[in-house]
């Protein structure tokens, strides 16, 4: 048996109602979990001897909008000694969506949880620093949201040339 | 004038990153700002300081943040592309070359053999190129300043490389979902020849500059200290992990364009400093050449096609388009709408030259992406700052920033 | 000039005010260190050996305002990095010059968004742009020679 469906068969014996659905795709796994257990099942793919995930690759956040549930956050954890690798993924929505941080499994969700609190909106309840990452601390908005503009700025062509230079600020020295 | 606000920063509101110290005034809080000639890049430390000694680096970014991921969900794949290249800046066809294996995984495309050879031997050019971006602006920041001249005349000549394939020395956008741009042009394979047989002479020259010089040994070594499971603990990857003796290289963990069959070694140090980091980087130069000439011999005796013949996905040849009219539906529909992807999520690696760099893609039936989030490795590596500096000198703040070889492009995207 | 063709080799030139100080500002107009992204790197390739920019006496890169001519805003700027621009750009002593290099900073360059300054001049104002996504080491030279064709046309009442 794989690393993978042995992983996915010790999930399911475990934490049989955490465990929502799991998807192959592409070759690649992924393990959807319930939020309110996902600290206890990182903790458990880290700690456990046979499974030892001790690496989070990457942390992600997606916006489905305007399907339901609306957010998700994508974990993709890494065991590096057996060279395994697949994708858990949290669906949350709600205007003001929580998940729980995972920052005391793995140190390096901290900026990452970051990340997506700022471009998403997503609260991750416990973490020891949850500001704004990458946009400026006064900013309004989650930009990485389907509802937020992409703020583009009107193309000057020739026809709208004198439109758009009237309204375009300029700096004065 | 636009909209400019300055944001005040206090101690108040970050009380909770520094030390008790810093509330008394023992200690010093120095701004490193965004602009700075060590930093690298447009990073600023706020560092608090006992005297000379930091107590506490905490990064801050975002000064570069240029909203790529949310601007190529308004781009087709392959307009998206061109935005690839300019996260990572010093690994442009890395980037190009993760989002394209990230499309070809979702779409299940098939690149062809003569494809995957051009794509590691630009790969490994590009990470050479980079290599010696960090070995001049490293050793600069260690007050060698002929390195730093030395390394970017070796860059030109790769740049001179790129520009006769794809017609741009850095932003070369050519790798395409499905293959490359174009074939190699006549020539070039000589030209690749005489910049392999040329490096390894001034490499030659850097590490007897730099290697055993008394001087640079010591100020890197024992600076910046992380051990391997921390390392592991905070995300790390590359050379950064390297040089503390993890084995893990994404060529060998899960290989791509064709890695498997090359012949090449892993530099692994068990140092965890500085100079454990600058000699697994140092290594990794004659690694890369020696999976270029490789490359080299098979691109000589491999033909065949550079790009897949699935019409959906790879424009047809011009040539054709006068005589076919199924061909000219293709062209027509690539370049109107854009080839789409199937719904679904694919996370692609690759090693850059910082470590992991990888492409998480969403697609969701439609001719843009739904979601594209690149996972990359100075994003990670630059993370532990605070606790690779705490108790060294801001001289050796410099030296770990320049180790830990981060691209604030790559940070902030 | 007339009197130089009468005395002949004496070792003197005339020249009017404007054109001494002129000439004397654009041969060694020291440029701040302003790398922001990409074009960082064809500015530094600039000042490499192989399209060496010392010949115009910018070979030193001075990193505080302070001691600088120009600024050569090279890269994308972010909203959260405007601030620090203007600032920078007030620190600096007159006279001064502002150059956009590249794409980015003359006009938002590929990145119409949210994040990304849509041209500098939106910020400080800027006497020549430079365009290119990077601009060639070359172009980045062409644009620096523009701008002293542009001081050395300056005149006394422009000075600052």
């Amino acid at each position: 048996m794989t690393h993978i469906a042995k992983t996915v068969a010790a999930l399911r014996k475990k934490f049989p109602d955490a465990v929502q659905e799991v998807i192959e795709f592409r070759g690649e796994t992924t393990v959807v979990v319930d939020a309110a257990s996902l600290v206890a099942v990182c903790l458990f793919l880290r700690d456990d001897a046979d499974l030892n995930y001790n690496y989070l690759a990457d942390l992600a956040g997606i916006d489905y909008y305007p399907d339901e549930p609306r957010f998700a956050v994508s974990y993709i954890v890494y065991a590096m000694t057996v060279n395994a690798r697949f994708r858990l993924k949290v669906f949350i929505s709600g205007d003001e969506p929580e998940v729980p941080t995972v920052t005391g499994v793995w140190p390096t969700a901290n900026w990452y949880e970051r990340e997506v609190y700022d471009m998403f909106g997503i609260t991750f309840t416990g973490h020891p620093d949850l500001r704004r990452l990458l946009m400026p601390a006064d900013w309004v908005g989650h930009p990485h949201r389907k509802d937020y503009p992409l703020g583009y700025e009107e193309v000057q062509f020739s026809f709208n040339w004198r439109e758009v230079d009237a309204r375009k600020p300029y700096a004065k020295e | 004038m636009a909209q400019l606000r300055e944001v005040e920063t206090t101690v108040d509101e970050l009380k909770h990153l520094f030390s008790e110290r810093a509330q008394t005034g023992e200690t010093m809080i120095l701004n490193m700002g965004p602009q700075h000639p060590s930093t690298h890049g447009v990073l600023r430390l706020l560092l608090e300081l006992d005297g000379e000694t930091v107590v506490h680096a905490i990064p801050d970014i975002g000064f570069l943040h240029t909203g790529i991921e949310k601007n190529m969900e308004a781009k087709t794949y392959l307009k998206a592309l061109v935005m690839t290249d300019r996260l990572d800046y010093l690994n442009n066809i890395g980037n190009n070359l993760t989002y394209c294996m990230a499309i070809e995984k979702l779409m299940e495309v098939k690149v062809p053999e003569r494809a995957q050879i051009i794509r590691v031997l630009m790969a490994e050019l590009q990470r050479i190129a980079s290599h010696l971006v960090w070995l001049g602006t490293h050793a600069i920041d260690l007050a060698s300043m002929s390195v730093l001249l030395y390394c970017f005349r070796d860059r030109e000549r790769i740049m001179d490389i790129f520009e006769m394939v794809s017609g741009q020395r850095m932003m070369t956008s050519y790798i395409r979902p499905g293959g490359v741009w174009r074939d190699v042009p006549d020539g070039w394979i000589a030209v690749v020849k005489e910049f392999l047989d040329y490096l390894p002479t001034t490499l030659g020259t850097y590490e007897s500059l730099l290697t055993d010089n008394p001087i640079f040994k010591q100020r890197t070594q024992g600076i910046g200290y992380i051990g391997a499971q921390d390392a592991i603990a905070w995300g790390m990857s590359g050379p950064s992990i390297r040089g503390s003796g993890v084995n893990y290289d994404v060529r060998r963990a899960m290989p791509y364009c064709g890695y498997e069959t090359y012949e090449f070694d892993v530099p692994l140090e068990t140092g965890g400093d500085v100079y454990a980091r600058f000699r697994c980087r140092m290594r990794e130069f004659h690694e890369s050449l020696r999976i270029c000439r490789q490359t080299v011999e098979r691109l000589e005796k491999t033909k065949g096609p550079f790009i897949t013949n699935d019409r959906k996905v790879a424009p047809p040849p011009r040539s054709e388009l006068a005589t076919s009219m199924e061909s000219l539906i293709h062209h027509f529909k690539l370049w109107t709408e854009g080839f789409s992807a199937p719904k679904g999520e694919v996370y692609a690696a690759t090693e850059s030259p910082r470590g992991e760099l990888g492409v998480y893609l969403s697609g969701d039936g439609g001719p843009k992406p739904h979601r594209v989030h690149f996972r990359c490795p100075s994003f990670s590596n630059l993370q532990p700052l605070d606790y690779l500096a705490e108790g060294h000198l801001v001289a050796d703040l410099v030296a770990i920033i320049g180790s830990v070889d981060i691209v604030l492009g790559d940070v902030d995207r | 000039m007339g009197l130089e063709q009468k005395l002949g080799n004496l070792g003197v030139v005339t020249m009017t005010l404007e054109q001494a100080v002129n000439w004397g500002r654009t041969n060694a107009m020291w440029p701040m260190l302003f790398g922001l992204a990409c074009c960082a790197m064809e500015m530094i390739s600039t000042q490499a050996p192989a399209y060496d920019v010392s010949r115009f006496g910018m070979e030193l890169m001075r990193a505080s305002p302070r001691q600088s001519d120009l600024m050569i805003v090279a890269g994308r700027v972010s909203r959260k990095m405007a601030p620090v621009l203007r600032r920078l750009y007030d620190q600096m002593p007159d006279p001064k010059w502002v150059l956009a290099m590249g794409d980015c900073a003359s006009c938002g360059g590929i990145f119409n968004n949210y994040a990304i300054v849509q041209g500098v001049d939106e910020v400080v104002p800027v006497d020549v742009y430079v365009a290119g996504c990077p601009p060639r080491p070359e172009a980045l030279i062409h644009g620096v020679m523009t701008l002293h064709a542009k001081v050395r046309k300056e005149k006394i009442s422009q000075w600052k």
